[in-house]
């Protein structure tokens, strides 16, 4: 199952201009179950998604809110010349792509 | 009597304090229905956020806002005929978008104008949120400057040349309500000071009070849908409950427990200037299908004070050119076409002046390298930023005129290599800041960087 067909919210955003976070939200237990199982979604699969060493991402499931964020650090401060996104509101395209 | 004398003497602790939220943005426009269907609930305190860090460094360094002055004005306008017909609190934070003293005083101006206008007099209270400089520098050289996150050193002279915001807490709102503030204005302060405030001088648990706070400062965002209509929040010493004052958008446990991710680097733990709040145990409940109950959240108080502040740095005057190309040669050199003009551009323009590329349909947009696919057509976003706007102009006219007519290895478009959207291609685009501090500061006191000043309109 893709993660976009199991995910009700796909969406990114700074916290703070330091910091670009993703959160996954899901309409059933039973896919934020999944979602929280799978292996596409360790930090070291979405490392590799990123293409950022592991220790940057760290992923944290919120069961009650049945959501997954996860946490990186903005490769540029948000905001400085050469920045792509200063909200960091479209860095969650490469998530488009997991498979659960 | 004073706002506070009057709000205590009023206040029955048997039914909930009732916080409204009448704008998570103020100036981008109030929704009147919502606001007025709370105003007519009778909340005990009214309160609006007005800025944030989110639009970046620019309006902070500059000291604009970034809302529309007419539209800005007419939403403090709402504001204050609605409070001041309650007689109640309001309480507005982080002034003019950057909270810095511009913002302030350029807010304090339409406050002062609408109370001419509109016959209405109130003690007016104005919390200043600048930070000097020199105390960063010395907080720095003697350990007590920490950053957030990942964030080149700042050297001295890029903190001289900063502008400098902290972020107050709910102490700045206290002080200034004891000191008979009818309206409380706040240069850069935590969306939860502005809501915290009034329940901490009236004893409410702390956990609560900033756990609804944090919720109902981006009003009826926490909703299903979400949206920017004011938000009720019905707090008790037990829990609170979050009521939309649009009847189609709902709070529902789901919608909020959601929320509360919102910008968060931590789901369960937020750290404030006088405590952390801490989420590890709140649980959401509906009340009906509109309504939702949260009880649970924790507090826990701070043993040492840290500042969050924020830094603008001023780097010059910025230019930018606009083109597209279409063709495969093109796009497939395109790095090595942008570099090469880079250098002939240098070779020819005595000025200093630093370039920074975007090419969308390769890697305009993502932050994180490697993870696009190409795209059949490119458009090329190129900033350019040098100390005057001259420089900038004219690194970029240059620049942009060989990008056209540049000879590569294999090249076939010898009309152009690219394609000019509109005319003139290159504009000015301004002046170009970064931020140059986001960071925690070690104080003592931090009452004494929040200087609150009351006056009569």
């Amino acid at each position: 199952m893709r993660l976009r067909d199991a995910a009700r919210v796909l969406r990114s955003k700074n916290a703070g201009p330091l910091t670009v976070t993703l959160d996954l939200m899901f309409e059933t237990r039973e896919n934020f179950d999944r979602a929280v199982q799978s292996p596409a979604l360790s930090a070291a699969a979405l490392a590799r998604a990123y293409n950022i060493p592991t220790e940057d991402v760290r992923v944290i499931p919120v069961p009650l809110a049945l959501a997954i964020k996860v946490v990186l650090p903005r490769p540029i401060v948000a905001g400085s010349p050469g920045d792509t996104d200063v909200y960091g509101a479209q860095q969650h395209r490469p998530l488009m792509e997991i498979e659960l | 009597m004073t706002m506070l004398e009057r709000l205590r003497a009023r206040h029955d602790p048997k039914r909930p304090l009732v916080a409204m939220s009448a704008s998570g943005q103020l100036g981008y426009g109030v929704i009147a229905a919502a606001f007025e269907a709370g105003v007519a609930r009778k909340p005990d305190y009214i309160g609006a956020d007005m800025g944030s860090v989110d639009p970046g460094p620019y309006y902070l360094g500059a000291g604009v806002m970034a809302t529309g002055a007419e539209r800005t004005k007419r939403d403090l306008r709402m504001l204050l005929v609605g409070a001041r017909k309650l007689d109640v609190p309001l309480l507005l934070g982080t002034a003019g978008t950057g909270g810095a003293s511009p913002h302030l005083d350029a807010t304090l101006a339409m406050i002062r104008e609408i109370a001419r206008e509109e016959g209405l007099h109130f003690n007016l209270a104005s919390i200043r949120a600048d930070i000097d400089p020199e105390l960063v520098i010395a907080a720095q050289a003697s350990g007590g400057l920490h950053p957030l996150g990942r964030i080149p050193v700042p050297t001295p002279e890029d903190i001289r040349g900063s502008r400098i915001v902290g972020q107050m807490g709910t102490s700045g709102f206290v002080r200034a309500l004891e000191m008979g503030a009818d309206v409380v204005i706040a240069g850069r302060a935590c969306d939860t000071g502005i809501f915290a405030a009034v329940p901490q001088l009236l004893g409410y648990p702390m956990g609560l009070a900033l756990h609804m706070a944090k919720i109902i400062e981006c009003c009826s965002l926490c909703c299903l849908p979400g949206g920017r209509d004011s938000i009720l929040g019905h707090l008790t010493h037990e829990d609170f409950v979050l009521e939309s004052m649009n009847p189609d958008r709902h709070a529902t446990p789901l919608s909020v427990a959601a929320h509360v991710l919102y910008e968060q680097d931590d789901p369960f733990s937020v750290s404030e200037p006088e405590g952390k709040l801490l989420l590890r145990d709140a649980q959401y409940e509906a009340v009906d299908a509109h309504r939702t109950r949260s009880f649970g959240a924790k507090y826990e108080e701070a043993t040492k004070f840290r500042i969050k502040i924020e830094g603008a740095l001023r780097l010059g005057a910025r230019a930018v050119m606009l083109a597209g190309s279409a063709d495969p040669v093109v796009i497939e050199k395109i790095d090595e076409i942008l570099r090469d003009v880079e250098t002939m551009t240098r070779s020819l323009y005595p000025h200093p002046f630093q370039l920074y590329p975007r090419v969308y349909g390769r890697r305009g947009v993502p932050l994180f390298e490697g993870t696009m696919r190409e795209a059949e057509e490119i458009f090329i976003l190129v900033e350019c930023v040098a100390a005057t706007a001259e420089i900038a102009k004219g690194a970029m006219l240059s620049f942009k005129q060989y990008c056209l007519h540049h000879g590569f290895a294999g090249r076939l478009s010898t009309g152009g290599n690219i394609a000019f959207p509109i005319t003139p291609p290159e504009l000015d685009a301004g002046d170009a800041y970064r931020f140059s501090l986001y960071h925690l500061i070690d104080v003592d006191r931090p009452d004494d960087l929040f200087p609150v000043t009351i006056e009569q309109v």
